[in-house]
């Protein structure tokens, strides 16, 4: 080996050689390498990469606007930018953190912490922020911070129209109301287009746009936001004045079926749902249901009037204040022997009304509350829309025939109610109602004949009369009918003793009926719980306010009403 | 003409003596096509291409400097070189500064830098020195104490840990002691030695370092981490297809899909953009300024100039096939800059000093073929 080592430092050609061999082998791997991935596999790489960039974008479309008859928005989208980061690209000083923090009303440590996790690709800084805002984060100029537009729901209307209207979730989905409702309308077809991408995510290059995207439409309802806004303020203010735990009020143009107004006490902010209670989220006029009590005397009588084997002067013995059926009584306050047909009505009398409806079959009564849409939703569309209790009649035993009467033993909606006493409006014709705007008369279902009808409205004008039940039910300028309701509340199967629902019914004005008004107080616990007393007056409100709003002529003097003095207020039985 | 009574002619002659116009060709042509290439990598900034004319500027004043040092002053050089660089080492190892989880930097106050660098050419100098001093009588030993000579740098710059500038280093200490004529039987028993070191040697290793060796057997076994550059530099190269996209429209480039894009992946821009044809003509360049290197070598008068200027050449070679073979997946992920391209100026400074030195060595060269 010693020997051999100077002769091959003098001569290291075969080294030069295997020296020479080793490279030209080394690049020609290099080289084949580049042949087999530019020349061989090219076309797989190119897609591989293009995948790398290349995305299909959801171009969302933009949301319907609901908006009252009138054209005032009730719900809109308004743009707002979402701030988010990529935490590993992010180098701001505490200064400039503490900065974007306050802008972004964020905690700062909070803020730091979600820019620490660097392991993380995209967390979301704050969603949903103002335009103005999302600029002055902008112009901080922070690397690794990014926007993106999103859109936000904003309800004008707040709390008045918040049952109506509804609300949709984060992702803009309908969730409740109207939003829910019409989902497929309001929400519109979302498009998509080819653009190019960077690694960090940002948007280089608009490629194609594959599919426009189709905005939501429009969705105009029917309800007048001067109607609602007066009618769910009177009813609140009702509300709060009796201390009562609820209320819900319907308007229904009697024309065309359209409800002008539908509210709810209580109601909530549908922009800050921060905090919300099941109580304060529920339609009660379309999802709940009530022994509707004396405001369906009228339907029994109507059928009286009907089968021609009465008229309103027609006398119905009361007795001394009550009526055997079976083992049951039934009582009346009032100190009269004898009423005619049309002062039951006046005075509600249940004893009266027990006695009209035992001389029906129990057959027609069904079938005239039938009818009248009791035991069937209304058919709006709305969700969760309460069909009530309506018992066939081959069920109903004497003393239930005659307590349906006067309205127990049967469920009913508010919604349900206004909507049957439309008949008494439209000369017998029962109207289809809606929540969307169509001011066409509307082509109803006759019920009963238009005499009847007439006869009707004129008994329940005696009603708002002094000496009927509910004085303060009229307005000046307009001639109103309708009739009370105070009923026991249920509980446990029987009916509480002290806890009643407060209730009234009416339409105006009585020469050419334009609305029908539903009041319903629930547990009025101020002392008074007559539905004369607590509700009537929610409907002389709203009653005027939307008869002036809709320009509806008046037919009464324009002269003022005394409050009606302490006889002239005729008790109802309960 | 004139200036200042100097005849111009004379002036001219005095500054391109000794430049050998065919390295400098080669090398200025890879350079300019680096800037070329940077400016696309880094989205058209002139900035960074003005950074790194500057530091070319500076490489060609140093490669005209050292190409008028006669190989004799180098030689004399070797040893003071060597030991600066691994005293150096020393002081990293005691007082560096860490960057990235790693000690490889000295701050010195006005500058930082890596003393590994030093040994990328000190190396080679140090072992052909010492062989040319032992010419007439090479024994075994001489070899161990080579050997020595080469494991300390190389395992205090391992023990950075800096694997790549260690295994650069290691092969430029290899390629002296190969020329100087090892016995095939001692490197065959070297061999044996090495596969069965490795073993223990990668229980040795870092995790992210062996991540990055099993990442190349199969990168998609980690898409996101290790696998990631070089799933995302051979997309960009495949990309490039037979003529590539042309220059700066490199989408994989500029859409940031490709780390590292000015500095030691520089070769997936390329290759994008350049395609098969360019990355021929890329290697083309490549083995002319080797082949001219060998050539030097071969030429050399004396063994020291013959055994430095081997290593410097196959120190080129290793740069760019290691790079290359990174880039296009087929080597682990190792930090070397492809030469005369990546962005840098160390690694440029090193490179035109190692061509001076080939320049110097070719001046003084055998005028007599033995």
């Amino acid at each position: 080996m010693s020997a051999a080592a100077p002769a091959l430092v003098r001569l290291p050609v075969w080294r030069a050689r295997f020296v020479l061999a080793g490279f030209f082998a080394a690049f020609a791997v290099i080289a084949g390498r580049s042949l087999y991935l530019q020349a061989m596999h090219t076309d797989f790489l190119q897609e591989k990469g293009e995948a790398r960039y290349s995305r299909v974008l959801t171009v969302p479309a933009t949301r319907g606007r609901i908006l009252d008859r009138n054209g005032e928005a009730l719900a809109v989208s308004t743009p707002v930018q979402s701030v988010w980061a990529i935490p590993g690209d992010v180098s701001a000083s505490p200064a400039q953190l503490r900065r974007l923090a306050s802008l972004l009303g964020a905690d700062a440590g909070e803020l730091r912490r979600k820019l620490g996790d660097a392991s993380r690709d995209f967390v979301y800084l704050k969603r949903q922020i103002a335009p103005e805002t999302a600029e002055r984060v902008a112009q901080l100029g922070l690397e690794g911070i990014y926007q993106h537009p999103e859109y936000r729901r904003y309800y004008p209307g707040g709390e008045v129209t918040a049952h109506v209207v509804g609300f949709t979730g984060v992702d803009e989905a309908g969730q409740e109301g109207m939003e829910l409702a019409f989902e497929a309308s309001l929400g519109g077809v979302p498009g998509s287009r080819r653009v190019i991408k960077d690694r960090r995510g940002r948007v280089v290059e608009d490629i194609e746009s594959i599919r426009a995207a189709q905005d939501g439409r429009d969705l105009t309802l029917s309800i007048d936001g001067k109607i609602q806004s007066l009618a769910y303020a009177a009813l609140k203010e009702a509300v709060l004045a009796h201390r009562a735990t609820a209320g819900a009020l319907v308007a229904l143009d009697v024309q065309t079926g359209e409800v002008l107004a539908l509210a709810n006490v209580p109601s909530f902010n549908p922009n800050n749902r921060a905090r919300l209670s099941g109580a304060q989220i529920r339609n009660r006029a379309l999802t709940d249901v009530f022994e509707p009590g004396s405001t369906l005397k009228p339907f029994t009588v109507a059928l009286a009037l009907e089968s021609d084997r009465l008229s309103p002067a027609t006398r119905v013995q009361i007795g001394n204040g009550g009526l055997r059926v079976a083992q049951h009584v039934i009582h009346d306050p009032h100190p009269e022997s004898v009423l005619t047909v049309a002062q039951v009505i006046q005075k509600s009398s249940n004893v009266g009304a027990a006695r009209i409806a035992l001389a029906l079959g129990r057959e027609d009564m069904w079938r005239l509350f039938q009818r009248a849409g009791f035991g069937a939703p209304p058919q709006l569309g709305f969700p969760g829309e309460a069909a009530g209790r309506l018992r066939p009649a081959a069920t109903w035993r004497p003393i239930e025939q005659a307590t349906m009467a006067y309205g127990h033993g049967i469920s009913v909606s508010l919604m349900q109610l206004a909507r049957a006493y439309t008949m008494f409006a439209r000369d017998g014709e029962l109207v289809p109602v809606t929540l969307q705007k169509s001011p066409l008369p509307a082509p109803g279902t006759r019920v009963l004949s238009a005499q009847t009808a007439r006869e009707m409205r004129a008994m329940l004008e005696l009603a708002v009369q002094p000496g009927g039940t509910a004085p303060r039910a009229r307005i000046m300028g307009w001639r109103v009918a309708g009739k009370t309701g105070t009923a026991h509340k249920q509980e446990n199967g029987g009916y509480a003793a002290d806890r009643y629902i407060a209730s009234f019914v009416g339409l105006a004005p009585v020469s050419a009926p334009r609305i029908v008004v539903a009041v319903m107080i629930d547990e009025p616990a101020g002392g008074q719980y007559y539905g004369g007393v607590v509700a009537a007056p929610v409907f002389a409100q709203v009653a005027r306010g939307a008869l002036r709003a809709l320009g509806v002529p008046y037919d009464a003097p324009l002269e003022p009403l005394p409050l009606p003095g302490a006889h002239e207020e005729a008790r109802e039985s309960t | 003409m004139e200036i200042a009574g100097y005849p111009l002619r004379r002036l001219r002659a005095q500054i391109v003596e000794g430049i050998d116009p065919t390295l400098f060709t080669l090398a200025l042509v890879l350079s300019l096509l680096g800037l070329a290439v940077l400016y696309s990598a880094s989205y058209e900034n002139a900035t960074r291409v003005a950074n790194q004319t500057a530091n070319l500027a500076a490489a060609l004043l140093a490669m005209w400097a050292v190409a008028k040092v006669p190989p004799q002053t180098l030689a004399r050089l070797a040893v003071p070189a060597y030991a600066a660089g691994v005293v150096l080492l020393l002081a990293v190892a005691g007082f560096g500064e860490v960057v990235n989880g790693a000690r490889r930097w000295l701050h010195l106050g006005f500058m930082r830098f890596q003393p590994s660098e030093i040994l990328k050419i000190a190396m080679p100098m140090m072992l052909a020195w010492y062989f040319h001093r032992r010419e007439d009588a090479i024994r075994l030993r001489d070899f161990a104490l080579a050997g020595l000579l080469l494991a300390v740098p190389v395992a205090l710059i391992a023990r950075q840990p800096d694997l790549g500038t260690a295994l650069l280093v290691a092969a430029a200490g290899f390629y002296v002691i190969f020329f100087a004529g090892i016995g095939w039987k001692v490197l065959a028993g070297l061999g044996v030695l090495v596969l069965a070191s490795l073993p223990p040697l990668w229980g040795l290793l870092h995790d992210y370092q062996r991540r990055r060796i099993l990442t190349l057997l199969d990168p998609s076994q980690d898409p996101l981490g290790a696998g990631y550059h070089t799933i995302q530099s051979t997309i960009a190269v495949g990309s490039g297809g037979l003529a590539g996209k042309g220059w700066l429209n490199g989408s994989q480039t500029h859409l940031e899909f490709i780390p590292e894009r000015h500095t030691d992946f520089i070769f997936a821009v390329f290759s994008e953009e350049f395609g098969l044809l360019g990355n021929l003509g890329l290697l083309a360049l490549y083995a002319l300024l080797i082949a001219r290197g060998l050539t030097i070598a071969a030429g050399a008068a004396t063994l020291f100039g013959r055994l430095l200027a081997g290593a410097i050449t196959l120190i080129f070679f290793t740069y760019a096939l290691v790079n290359m073979g990174m880039v296009a997946g087929v080597l682990p992920v190792v930090g070397v800059p492809l030469p005369f391209i990546s962005y840098g100026g160390t690694a440029l400074l090193t490179l035109y000093v190692g061509i001076g030195m080939l320049m110097s060595i070719h001046r003084h060269r055998r005028l007599i073929q033995t």
